[in-house]
């Protein structure tokens, strides 16, 4: 049983378990590091799961849906932007209802576009790349075979972000914003402008998530097929103390957590806590019990401009 | 001068929820006129299905109940500091652990076992409010997340024992649920009582006696935060944590201790549903209640009268909901969109009208 849990499949599994989670996760640190606590990445992987279905089934472009899941997060972003910067309502009111207007939207767009109860059509996803030379490898090679390309544009972003967020002024700016606005907004640094950035990006990179939650895992929109998944995102944000590696590497844990859960639920074992270590794990490390978590200083205060 | 104000104040907590709620009407009415049917038609046959009849109303303020108890929960958190959004897993814990008590006691007069069914919910509700609460308490961890992860931990672990541990044998009932609780253990339907003050509730109506549970809640609540030096306190650590703790408070007592009522009345929101309604634990019972309590205690201003009347509007739009799928073929999902519309512009109006408010207090 143990070789049945612990083989290639389980880690391709894994690595396809761990996508959705890395492209929420790593939205969740652009907007965190610009200081905007986003819980409302739930919802917006939800929008990003819906729309990708709708716009795969009517134009049967992949990569249009996937463009297109992604400006729908956007657009749920904005909202969160406009009320929680501009406006400085509670980020967490923010999110909690943008989180139900995205479930209620969702259902609602479906039951509608679909016409049926529940889900979307089967769903042409994105044609399967296989990585050469490393495919080939007996084995391992399992891993690198007939792979999602939007798992390849992940990694890719990622290493991108890495290098936006720590290389280049632009990311040394968004992170600012996050730890000190007074001292950026007296360097001259547009607080809100940033803080918009952030929270934008985190809104398309959710959508992603969503896409390929509908387009390339699951190959079908179900209603509130997220599941919590936004909320896993953001502990694993936490867990990889609000660095793109470090959340990835979280996302990769929980994600194999999660394959293992589907494998012993195939031979009918209760994996309910499998499901809690994300959410314990998380709670241990902001107790400080496994290292230490410190989020960014301004994280979650509404920036209030200084009246002359 | 002072009456002035308060009066304007008490205006604008009216005229800021009305105007939300007509926005977001109007903005629905918008979406129900493009799907081809007459907005007006529409609005008034679900109201009518909501409010104009005795069925309607026992059902509203069967939705209701939970959600006084839930808002009060959220917002006696709030008004010690603290955002609790962990009500969702506090009200699974503490529904389940009043199944299970109630129906691991041997026979008992009903006067013994309602009463230990009902501090079994409230104690579970605490169980799960303490972690947070310890964690902000001692080790100074926002309570915001970890009131997130304690809900998921709750899913599962109530799911995990539900479904291998005190699941209903014999019946196989698609969902997972305990077995039906005795009848000493459950609270009536108040059909009856309705009917005996000349209102038409059906018996099989499932407003039962939580609703009086939920009402002496709100009084008490009242009570506790305006009319007791613990309640006083509360406010004070909520508005200014450090000033009061110079001033001789002792803040992780405070905290913990706010935690625990908040954590017992989310616990108390349970008992709607388990004891009142279906008379045993079904899986995933709250469906979401702990989160609309956060909007109920946001657009009640934190206060009872004003949790008491967004759960009657929050009630009585869940109900027109069902309206919705009965006279129209238009998804009721469209109900929980103007609930999100709402929660957001009235928490946009709140902002907006502090800021006015500010700005002329410093001119």
């Amino acid at each position: 049983m143990f070789y049945a849990i612990f083989s290639w499949e389980t880690i391709s599994s894994a690595i396809r378990m761990t996508t959705p989670l890395a492209f929420a996760s790593l939205g969740g640190v652009f907007s965190e590091r610009s200081g905007v606590v986003n819980i409302a990445l739930e919802g917006m992987m939800l929008v990003g799961a819906f729309f990708a279905a709708v716009f795969a089934h009517f134009f049967k472009n992949p990569w249009l849906a996937i463009f297109m899941a992604g400006i729908a997060g956007t657009f749920l972003a904005l909202i969160h932007a406009v009320v929680s910067i501009n406006f400085k309502v509670n980020q967490i009111v923010s999110g909690v209802a943008l989180n139900m207007l995205a479930t209620g939207g969702t259902t609602f767009l479906s039951r509608l576009i679909f016409q049926a109860a529940g889900s979307s059509p089967h769903l042409e996803g994105l044609k399967p790349w296989s990585i050469p030379i490393l495919s080939y490898i007996p084995g391992i090679g399992k891993i690198f075979s007939d792979l999602s390309p939007l798992i390849i544009i992940m990694f890719l972003i990622f290493i991108l972000s890495h290098f936006v967020l720590y290389k280049t002024v632009f990311g040394l700016r968004l992170r600012s914003v996050g730890e000190n606005p007074q001292a950026a907004d007296t360097l001259g640094i547009n607080v809100y402008l940033y803080r918009y950035i952030g929270v934008l990006i985190s809104g398309f990179l959710g959508g992603l998530g969503g896409a390929f939650l509908s387009l390339e895992h699951a190959r079908v929109f179900v209603e509130t097929m997220t599941v919590g998944r936004g909320f896993i995102a953001l502990a694993a944000m936490i867990f990889g103390k609000w660095t793109p590696f470090g959340s990835l590497s979280a996302c990769f844990l929980f994600g194999l957590a999660e394959a293992v859960r589907m494998r012993l639920e195939g031979v009918g074992l209760p994996t309910q806590f499998i499901q809690m270590i994300p959410y314990i794990l998380t709670m241990l490390v902001l107790a400080g019990a496994v290292g230490r978590a410190v989020a960014p200083a301004a994280d979650g205060i509404p920036y209030e401009k200084e009246e002359i | 001068m002072k009456d002035n104000s308060f009066i304007k104040e008490l205006f604008w907590n009216v005229l800021s929820p009305t105007i939300s709620i007509i926005l977001a009407l109007i903005l629905g009415g918008i979406v129900i006129f493009f799907l081809g049917h007459n907005p007006f038609d529409v609005y008034v046959q679900v109201i009518n299905f909501a409010l104009g009849n005795p069925t309607g109303w026992g059902y509203v303020l069967f939705n209701a109940t939970s959600l006084i108890l839930a808002g009060l929960a959220v917002a006696v958190a709030f008004k010690g500091g603290l955002f609790n959004i962990g009500a969702e897993g506090q009200i699974l814990v503490g529904g389940l652990l009043s199944a299970v008590v109630g129906l691991s006691l041997p026979n008992l007069p009903w006067f013994i076992h309602l009463p230990i069914v009902l501090l079994s919910a409230m104690i579970g509700g605490m169980l799960w409010a303490l972690i947070p609460g310890l964690l902000k308490a001692k080790l100074g961890v926002h309570e915001v997340i970890n009131t997130i992860m304690m809900n998921w931990i709750a899913y599962a672990l109530t799911n995990y024992l539900v479904v291998n541990v005190v699941r209903e044998t014999g019946v196989i009932y698609p969902l997972p649920q305990t077995a039906e609780l005795p009848k000493s253990a459950v609270l009536p339907r108040l059909g009856f009582f309705f009917q005996s003050i000349g209102i038409n509730i059906p018996d099989s109506n499932p407003v039962n006696a939580s609703l009086f549970i939920s009402f002496i809640m709100l009084i008490l609540v009242y009570f506790l935060l305006w009319r007791t030096t613990l309640g006083y306190e509360i406010r004070a650590v909520g508005s200014n944590p450090s000033a009061s703790e110079n001033g001789g408070i002792n803040l992780s007592k405070i905290i913990v201790i706010t935690m625990l009522i908040s954590g017992a009345i989310a616990g108390l929101a349970s008992i709607n549903d388990v004891l009142g309604y279906r008379h045993r634990f079904l899986d995933n019972f709250s469906h979401g209640t702990g989160f609309t309590g956060i909007a109920v205690a946001l657009l009640g201003k934190n206060h009872p009268v004003g949790i008491l009347f967004s759960s009657l509007l929050f009630g009585a739009l869940d109900r027109m909901a069902i309206g919705m799928d009965v006279f129209t073929h238009i998804p009721r999902e469209i109900i929980s969109i103007l609930q999100a519309l709402i929660i957001i512009t009235v928490a946009v109006g709140n902002e907006v009208f502090t800021r006015i408010f500010l700005r002329r207090r410093k001119l």
